[in-house]
């Protein structure tokens, strides 16, 4: 199994033994406010992801060919899922980020949160996690 | 202990004598007006639906999905111009429609009577046409700073056409646009002012008479944007003489997709249509064309008749409950609904204008308005949250959205009584 599968799977281990929605974003707002918020001078125009309801920062970084995710958002339950999609994804090697299939959000019931109607800003932080998988790539390659 | 008990009794007999009181106030039936919504009895993640969210869409009464059956099952046909039973049955009750609009809104005539696509293309068939005819280079645009997209976006375009300038129209912080503030921004390049009835995000009624009479003694012409009033409060077109109004169908209990231009006649008369195609020619050769007469001029291509005829029925059903009736119902929700949520800790009212529709916006202290309406949406409680299409009130604000609550008359006391639970758990869960 991969290690972005695993990964995912781990969460989905996790978020099993709620059952109910109020444990699941209760889990989620915690997670929201453990990861570290990004510095106010990180937060540049260059990497902010717009949304209208919410907004996401997404900044990366190349390291010994893995790509490492630093990220924060303006709300929490966003936020949390930021956290989780940083947990997935960061330190892995480009290719490997770029293929993801991220599937974990639906089987944690959070499918909601990723629609594109949603304009929480998260689908296209996913979008831009791919893309900094696909241009580190071609990086590496040339 | 016997004494006790009496005394319960009779707290209970005075309660709900209380009860029946304010309900023999009210003027409207709610159980039966929500028996009239079949959608209301929907149940979302298995609770009951409260629905919130009606500044943004409103729901249908069995009468208008009805109405739209009956066109298709019955009479559906491409009206005007039509030599069959069919057409002419449909096109009867188009201009019917038109009527029920006219007498709904107190037009002098059903020629000043445009259906459009809603009231942002209403808007956009005024900025193009009027702003085609009268506005030129270095001319002014007065917009209020509190204004929908759909009723500045359509300006500045027009202007960045013409050469012509939009000048903001500021409110206070109470969410109130100020009639000498309008005075200082007017001058001689002055063409047109676009405001709203009433603000989307704020609730703000505006004192829409007196603005448009400081613009007629200017010679300024004045759209009014109706999207969130015609549904709320009385509407007269003559009364508060206005140039041009738009509303939506479906803010109004109606379908989606159709909308509401007036104009005076003889401004419409004056300005060049908006769209080319069928139905608003008159007669067409390759060397010319001659455009059909008001209101056709303005209705290029089939007109959404179904729709149509179905917002009339709309506005039957809430004419025959009493837009007064209505107007007095939701300001009692208002304020029911603001005596309850000012007691929710950090609550911060956005929009306190002394002069509201049923419209609350609000935020609480260290909440992000997503995560409250991700939280409540949980609890089958729709409210809208960000910035609502109105980006120049959050930067008046310096916030980056708001939770809004905006009720309907066949919301109830209860339903707000939820909303303030929900809210409590909102903010218990995020502390």
């Amino acid at each position: 199994m991969s290690e972005v599968n695993k990964r995912q799977d781990e969460i989905v281990e996790e978020f099993s033994v709620f059952d109910d929605w109020m444990d699941r974003y209760s889990y989620l707002i915690d997670l929201g406010k453990e990861l570290n918020a990004l510095p106010e001078d990180k937060k540049s125009p260059q990497i902010l992801i717009k949304g209208c309801q919410s907004q996401v920062w997404l900044s990366s970084e190349l390291k010994d060919g893995k790509i490492y995710f630093e990220a924060d958002s303006d709300a929490i339950i966003t936020k949390g899922i930021v956290a989780l999609l940083i947990r997935v994804t960061s330190g892995l090697e480009p290719q490997e980020i770029m293929n993801a299939e991220l599937y974990f959000i639906d089987k944690i019931g959070l499918r909601e949160n990723l629609s594109p109607t949603r304009s929480n800003g998260l689908v296209a932080m996913v979008k831009q996690m791919k893309m900094y998988g696909l241009a580190y790539h071609t990086k590496l390659n040339n | 202990m016997q004494a006790k008990y009496l005394d319960k009794i009779i707290v209970t007999f005075v309660l709900e004598l209380n009860k029946e009181l304010i309900t023999s106030e009210m003027s409207i039936d709610i159980q039966k007006i929500r028996s009239d919504f079949p959608i209301l009895a929907e149940k979302i993640y298995n609770k009951p639906l409260v629905y919130f969210d009606n500044a943004a869409t409103t729901q249908k009464p069995q009468v208008v999905l009805d109405k739209l059956i009956e066109v298709y099952t019955k009479y559906n046909s491409n009206i005007h111009r039509g030599v069959h039973f069919m057409s002419n049955k449909a096109t009867v009750e188009t201009e019917e429609a038109r009527n029920v609009v006219q007498k709904f809104i107190n037009a002098n005539q059903s020629c000043e009577i445009i259906f459009a696509r809603g009231a942002t293309e209403g808007i956009n068939l005024i900025a193009q046409s009027f702003g085609e005819k009268y506005i030129f280079e270095n001319d002014e645009i007065i917009v209020s700073e509190m204004e929908h997209h759909s009723n500045l976006v359509p300006w500045q375009m027009m202007a960045q056409k013409k050469k012509a300038k939009v000048i903001k129209w500021e409110f206070t912080d109470a969410g109130e646009l100020e009639l000498d503030t309008l005075k200082n921004l007017i001058t001689s390049k002055t063409k047109i002012i676009a405001v709203n009835h009433v603000s989307n995000s704020l609730g703000t009624i505006n004192p829409v008479k007196e603005i448009i009479e400081i613009a007629h003694q200017h010679n300024i012409k004045v759209l009014i944007d109706g999207a969130q009033a015609v549904q709320h409060i009385k509407t007269d077109v003559q009364d508060m003489d206005c140039d041009f109004y738009v509303f939506s169908g479906h803010k109004i209990y109606g379908p989606t997709g159709i909308g509401v231009v007036y104009g005076k006649e003889h401004l419409l008369e004056e300005m060049p249509p908006y769209q080319g195609g069928g139905e608003m020619i008159e007669n067409v050769s390759f060397e010319e064309t001659t455009f059909n007469k008001l209101p056709f001029k303005f209705e290029a291509g089939t007109p959404n008749y179904a729709d149509t005829i179905a917002l009339a029925a709309a506005i039957k059903y809430i004419s025959e409950i009493g837009i007064d009736n209505i107007a007095a119902y939701e300001s009692e929700l208002l304020h029911y609904g603001e005596g309850k949520l000012k007691n929710i800790p950090g609550l911060k009212f956005i929009g306190t204008a002394k002069n509201k529709t049923s419209v609350i916006s609000f935020n609480i202290d260290g909440l992000h308005s997503y995560d409250v309406g991700m939280i409540l949406d949980k609890m089958g409680i729709a409210v809208r949250t960000g910035t609502h299409c109105t980006e120049p009130v959050m930067i008046h604000y310096g916030i980056t959205g708001t939770v809004r609550a905006s009720f309907a008359f066949y919301n109830t006391k209860e339903e707000i009584d939820k909303l303030y639970d929900g809210l409590l758990k909102v903010v218990e869960m995020f502390a």
